[in-house]
C-alpha cells in the first residue's frame, strides 16, 4: 500500500544548517564575514584591494579566495598586500559553499582577525542559492555588463544586503541606463544599500568603506 | 551546474523520512522548483538515476512541481509574471512591486510503500 509522507523540507537544509554553525563559530570570536558576489570580470578583487587599503589602518583582514581552478592570481595579489588570503579550490564546482567554508575558517586565527571578506566564484546565478554563514552577502555589479541584469538575474539581487555598481568611470561611454537598472534593484529588494563606485579612479569608495566599517564595529560592540 | 549537490540532498532528506516510516521502498518524490531556484530537472533526474542505485529509493519517479516567478503589484494587486526587460505591471504600468512567487526549494512530500 502506497503511503503519503509530508515533508516540506527546504532542499539546502542540510547546508543552511551547516552556514547557521559558521555563523556562530565567527560570533564567537568576534569577526564579521561578507561573502562577495558577482559575474567574473565585475571587479571582486580590485574592490578587496581597495577596501584592504582603506581599512587595513582601522581592522584586521583577511581573504578568502574561491576560485574553480587551481590558479593563484587572486590570491596573491591579496598577499601582496601582507594580507593572508586562503584559496578555497572548488574542483570546478560553480559557488562556494557552507561546506568548503567551514573548511577554510580553521586556517585562519580567528581570534585576531575583525573582518574576513569572502571572494565567491564569479557567478550571477549559483552562488546565491547556497548561504556561507557571512553576516553580509554582497553583490558586485559593473556598469559595462549592462542595465538589464536586475530584470535577467532576479535571484541574485534577492538575498543580499548590499550591492556595489563598479566602473561607473564607465558611464560616459557605454549605454547604461542607471535609473532603469536601480528601478529594477528596488523592485527586487526594497531598501538596499547601494554603493556606486569605481575602483579605478577610487570615486565613491569611501561610502563602501565606511559601511563595511560600520557592520564591522557593530559586531565587536 | 550544481544539481549533484541539490540531487544528494534531496534523497539524503528522502531516505530519513522513509526510513522513519519504516518504509520498504520510494515510489514517488514530490518537489517543488520556483522559476528562480535555477535547477534543471532533466540533469536532476539524471544524477538521481545514478545516486538512488542501491537504495530502498531506486527507481523513484520524481513529480517537479514549477512554480513561475510572479510579481504582485502593490497599486492594483495584479498577478503576473515579468516577461521582458521590466516589472513594469501589465495592468496599471506601476513599478510598485513585491515579490510572490517562484523561490520555492522544497521536498514536498514523499510516496512510499
Amino acid at each position: 500500500m502506497v503511503q503519503r509522507i509530508a515533508i516540506v523540507e527546504q532542499i539546502l537544509n542540510a547546508n543552511d544548517l551547516l552556514a547557521q554553525e559558521n555563523r556562530r563559530r565567527l560570533d564567537e570570536q568576534g569577526v564579521v564575514a561578507i561573502n562577495m558576489m558577482a559575474s567574473p570580470g565585475a571587479g571582486k578583487t580590485s574592490l578587496i584591494l581597495r577596501t584592504i587599503e582603506a581599512l587595513a589602518g582601522q581592522l584586521r583582514l583577511a581573504v578568502v579566495e574561491g576560485d574553480t581552478a587551481p590558479v593563484t592570481i587572486d590570491a596573491d595579489k591579496i598577499s601582496a598586500q601582507g594580507v593572508l588570503a586562503v584559496q578555497i579550490n572548488t574542483g570546478g564546482d560553480c559557488h562556494l559553499d557552507a561546506v568548503m567554508f567551514q573548511a577554510a575558517l580553521p586556517q585562519f586565527d580567528l581570534k585576531q582577525l575583525d573582518l574576513l571578506i569572502v571572494e565567491n566564484v564569479g557567478n550571477l546565478i549559483c552562488p546565491a542559492s547556497f548561504q556561507l554563514g557571512t553576516h553580509c552577502n554582497v553583490l558586485i555589479a559593473s556598469v559595462p555588463e549592462g542595465d538589464d541584469k536586475p530584470y535577467k538575474y532576479p535571484n541574485i539581487y534577492r538575498g543580499v544586503d548590499a550591492l556595489i555598481i563598479n566602473k561607473i568611470d564607465l558611464l560616459p561611454y557605454v549605454p547604461f541606463d542607471m535609473d532603469y537598472f536601480r528601478r529594477g534593484v528596488e523592485a527586487l529588494n526594497p531598501g538596499l544599500a547601494v554603493f556606486p563606485l569605481s575602483c579605478r579612479t577610487g570615486e565613491g569608495l569611501e561610502a563602501w568603506t565606511a559601511w563595511l566599517a560600520a557592520q564591522a564595529r557593530r559586531q565587536r560592540a | 551546474m550544481h544539481e549533484l549537490a541539490v540531487t544528494e540532498s534531496i534523497l539524503e532528506i528522502t531516505l530519513r523520512y522513509a526510513k522513519q516510516a519504516q518504509a520498504r521502498r520510494v515510489v514517488t518524490l514530490n518537489l517543488v522548483i520556483g522559476e528562480l531556484a535555477s535547477i534543471v530537472d532533466d540533469s536532476v533526474q539524471f544524477y538521481w538515476d545514478i545516486i538512488s542505485k542501491d537504495t530502498p529509493a531506486e527507481g523513484a519517479r520524481l513529480n517537479f512541481r514549477r512554480v513561475p516567478f510572479e510579481l504582485l503589484c502593490l497599486e492594483c494587486t495584479e498577478r503576473f509574471t515579468p516577461r521582458g526587460e521590466s516589472f513594469a505591471c501589465p495592468r496599471c504600468g506601476s513599478e510598485r512591486i513585491q515579490v510572490a512567487a517562484g523561490e520555492e526549494f522544497y521536498l514536498d512530500s514523499i510516496e512510499v510503500e
